[in-house]
C-alpha cells in the first residue's frame, strides 16, 4: 500500500516536472522563430536549411517552395504498402508469442489474449472513431486532435455514381510537391495495425494479474484518449508536434514511450503479482518467447520501412528511404542483441537466450523513432546503446522492486525515450540532428518526449483511476493463484 | 526376494537398462524425479531476476530380484550409472515379502 502511494506520488511529481519544463520550452519557441531566422541563418547556414524543411513542407508557404501538384495514384507503393500492413499487424501475433512465453504455464492464455482481444477492440474502433482522430483535419485549429469527418472512414470511398457503383478512391499523398500517392484506405489500415499494437505492448505490464474485463475497457480508452490524439500530434501535417519539427520516423513517441510510460502509470494502481519477488516466475516456455522475437523483426519491416509513406520531403512509399529504413532495422537490432548478450555475459555470467532475444526487441525499439533519418553506422551505435540501456532498465526493475511482469517500462518506456531524443542526435537524412550542427532539433525532440510522456501519464492515470475505483483492475487473489486461463477464460494452455 | 531402487541421472537410463537386459533382468520400473543430495541446486536468471532452482530431475529405476542377482544388479548399475562427478546417484536394496503376477497369479520368485 505504501508503495503503491508513493509510486503515485513520484508519477505526479514527475508529471509536474515534465509540464513546467516543457512548458518553458514552449514559451521560448514561441518566442524565437522571427529572431532566430535572422541570427541563425549566418552561422549554420547549411544545416538550419534542411531542418526547417520539414516544418515548412506541409505549411507550404514559402513562395520558394515549388507549387503542389495533384496526387497521381503509384502502385508500386501501394503494393509495398499492403504488405507492410500486414507485416505490421503479424508482429501482434508475434508480441502474443514473445510474451505469452514469459509468463507461467497458467496464464499464456491470458497473455496472448491481451495482445489478441487489442487487434479485435482496435479494429474496430479505428473504424468507427479512431482513424478520424488521428487522421481527419484538425478539430479546432491547436493541432491537439482529428475531428469527426472521417467517422466510420467515411470519405475514402468517393461514390461517382450510385446507380452504376462507380467509385473513385480518396488518395493519401504525404508530399504535396511530387505527386505519389496511395489509396487513402491503404493508410488508414496501414495506421490501424499501429494503433493496435501500441496498446497491446502495456499489457506486458500487467500479466499475470489483471482483471480481463477491465483490460478490456483499458484498451477501449486507452487507444481513444491517449494513442489517437498523439498519433495525431506527431503525425498529422496539422499536429502541433509535427509541425514544430519533432521528428518520429515510425513511432519511437507515439508508440513505444507512450505505452512504456502509460504501463509504469497503470502499474501503480495496479500493484505486485502475489508471491512476487520471493515465489519463482520464471518464463514458462522460452521457445515461443523467441519465435515471438522472430515475428516481431520480421514484422517490423512492414513498421519501419513502411513508414517511409510518412516521411519528410518525401512521397515514395517504396524507394530509397524505405531501403534506409530497412537497412537501419536489420543493424540495429543485431547490434543491440549482441550488446545486451554480452553485456548480461560480463555482469551475470552467462549469455541468455532471453537476454539476446530482448536486445533485439530494445535495438527495434530505440532505431524506429530514427530508422528513416540515420545512416548505417549511426544506426549500429544506437543498436550497442539500445541493448546497453534497456539492459539497465530492466535491471532498475530489480533496485526499485516494482513489479513491471514482462517489462513494458524497461524495454519501451525507456527504450522508447531514449531513442526519441537520440535521433535529435544522429538524424543527417532529411533532417538534422545535433552531431550535423543542429542542436534545436535535439531541443524539439526533447519537447516532444516530455509533452507526449505528460500527456500519455495524465490520461491513464485518470482513465486507470476510475477503472480502479468502478470494476477495478485485478483479479481476486485466489483466482490470481490458480491463473488466469482457468479464472478468466476457462481454459488451459496445454492439456497434454 | 529384494527391491533394488536406484536414483541416476536421466542421461544414463538407456545404458543402464542396456546393461540390466543383458544380465537377464526382465522387467524394470522407471519414474522421473526430482530431488536434492550433495549436489545441490542450482540458479537460473531471468533479465535480471533469479531464482534458485533447489531440485534437480532424476531417475529412479525399480527392480523387484530374486536373491541371488542382487549382487550383480547393484553392480551393474553402479558401473554403468557411473560418471565419477557429483549428483551420480544412489541405490537402495530392499526387502521385498511378496509379488504376484497379476496376469496367471503366479507368485514369490515365479513372479519376477
Amino acid at each position: 500500500m505504501k508503495l503503491k502511494h508513493s509510486l503515485i506520488i513520484a508519477t505526479l511529481t514527475l508529471f509536474t516536472a515534465m509540464v513546467g519544463v516543457s512548458a518553458m520550452a514552449e514559451e521560448k519557441k514561441d518566442a524565437a522563430p522571427a529572431a532566430a531566422t535572422a541570427t541563425e541563418a549566418p552561422k549554420v547556414p547549411e544545416a538550419a536549411a534542411p531542418a526547417a524543411a520539414p516544418t515548412a513542407a506541409p505549411a507550404a508557404a514559402a513562395p520558394a517552395t515549388p507549387p503542389d501538384v495533384k496526387p497521381v495514384l503509384n502502385t508500386g507503393d501501394t503494393a509495398w504498402m499492403l504488405v507492410s500492413s500486414a507485416l505490421v499487424l503479424l508482429m501482434i501475433p508475434g508480441l502474443a508469442l514473445f510474451y505469452g512465453g514469459m509468463v507461467r504455464q497458467k496464464n499464456v492464455l491470458s497473455t496472448m489474449m491481451h495482445s489478441f482481444v487489442a487487434m479485435g477492440i482496435v479494429g474496430v474502433q479505428w473504424a468507427v472513431i479512431g482513424y478520424s482522430l488521428a487522421f481527419a483535419p484538425d478539430m479546432n485549429g491547436m493541432g491537439l486532435v482529428g475531428n469527426f469527418s472521417k467517422f466510420m472512414l467515411n470519405g475514402l470511398i468517393v461514390m461517382k455514381d450510385a446507380a452504376s457503383g462507380a467509385v473513385e478512391w480518396t488518395l493519401f499523398q504525404n508530399y504535396t510537391k511530387e505527386p505519389g500517392a496511395i489509396p487513402e484506405l491503404v493508410f488508414a489500415m496501414y495506421q490501424a495495425m499501429f494503433a493496435m499494437i501500441t496498446v497491446a505492448l502495456i499489457s506486458g505490464a500487467m500479466a499475470e494479474r489483471v482483471k480481463f474485463s477491465a483490460y478490456c475497457l483499458f484498451v477501449l480508452l486507452w487507444t481513444t484518449l491517449v494513442y489517437d490524439p498523439l498519433a495525431h500530434w506527431v503525425w498529422m501535417t496539422d499536429g502541433w508536434l509535427f509541425k514544430k519539427g519533432a521528428l518520429d520516423f515510425a513511432g519511437g513517441t507515439v508508440v513505444h514511450l507512450s505505452s512504456g510510460i502509460s504501463a509504469m502509470v497503470f502499474l501503480a494502481f495496479l500493484g505486485k503479482r502475489h508471491g512476487y519477488p520471493t515465489e519463482r516466475m520464471a518464463p514458462h516456455n522460452l521457445p515461443l518467447t523467441l519465435l515471438g522475437v522472430g515475428l516481431l523483426w520480421f514484422g517490423w519491416y512492414g513498421f519501419n520501412a513502411g513508414s517511409a509513406i510518412v516521411g519528410v520531403n518525401n512521397s515514395d512509399a517504396a524507394g530509397g528511404l524505405a531501403g534506409l529504413a530497412f537497412a537501419t532495422t536489420t543493424i540495429a537490432p543485431a547490434a543491440a542483441g549482441l550488446s545486451w548478450m554480452i553485456a548480461e555475459w560480463i555482469h551475470s555470467g552467462k549469455p541468455s537466450a532471453l537476454g539476446f532475444g530482448s536486445g533485439v526487441v530494445a535495438g527495434l525499439v530505440v532505431i524506429t523513432p530514427a530508422a528513416g533519418f540515420v545512416q548505417p553506422g549511426a544506426a549500429l551505435i544506437m543498436g550497442v546503446a539500445a541493448g546497453l540501456v534497456c539492459y539497465g532498465g530492466i535491471l532498475l526493475k530489480a533496485k526499485l522492486k516494482y513489479d513491471d511482469s514482462l517489462d513494458a517500462f524497461g524495454v519501451h518506456g525507456i527504450g522508447g525515450t531514449f531513442g526519441a531524443i537520440i535521433t535529435g542526435v544522429f538524424a543527417t537524412v532529411g533532417a538534422t540532428g545535433l552531431l550535423a550542427g543542429n542542436a534545436k532539433q535535439l531541443m524539439i525532440q526533447l519537447i516532444a518526449v516530455l509533452a507526449a510522456g505528460a500527456y500519455a501519464v495524465v490520461v491513464t492515470l485518470i482513465i486507470t483511476f476510475i477503472l480502479d475505483k468502478t470494476i477495478g483492475l485485478r483479479v481476486e487473489k485466489e483466482d490470481e493463484i490458480m491463473g488466469l486461463d482457468q479464472t478468466q477464460h476457462s481454459e488451459s494452455g496445454y492439456n497434454m | 526376494m529384494k527391491l533394488v531402487e536406484a536414483i541416476i541421472k536421466p542421461f544414463k537410463l538407456d545404458e543402464v537398462k542396456d546393461a540390466l537386459n543383458e544380465i537377464g533382468i526382465e522387467g524394470i520400473t522407471v519414474s522421473e524425479v526430482k530431488g536434492f543430495g550433495r549436489q545441490k541446486g542450482h540458479t537460473e536468471l531471468y533479465r535480471g531476476a533469479e531464482y534458485v532452482v533447489d531440485f534437480i530431475p532424476k531417475v529412479k529405476i525399480e527392480i523387484a530380484v530374486s536373491d541371488e542377482l542382487v549382487g550383480k544388479v547393484v553392480e551393474t548399475i553402479q558401473n554403468t550409472a557411473k560418471t565419477g562427478r557429483i549428483g551420480d546417484g544412489k541405490i537402495f536394496v530392499i526387502g521385498l515379502e511378496e509379488a504376484v503376477r497379476i496376469r496367471t497369479g503366479e507368485t514369490g520368485g515365479e513372479a519376477i
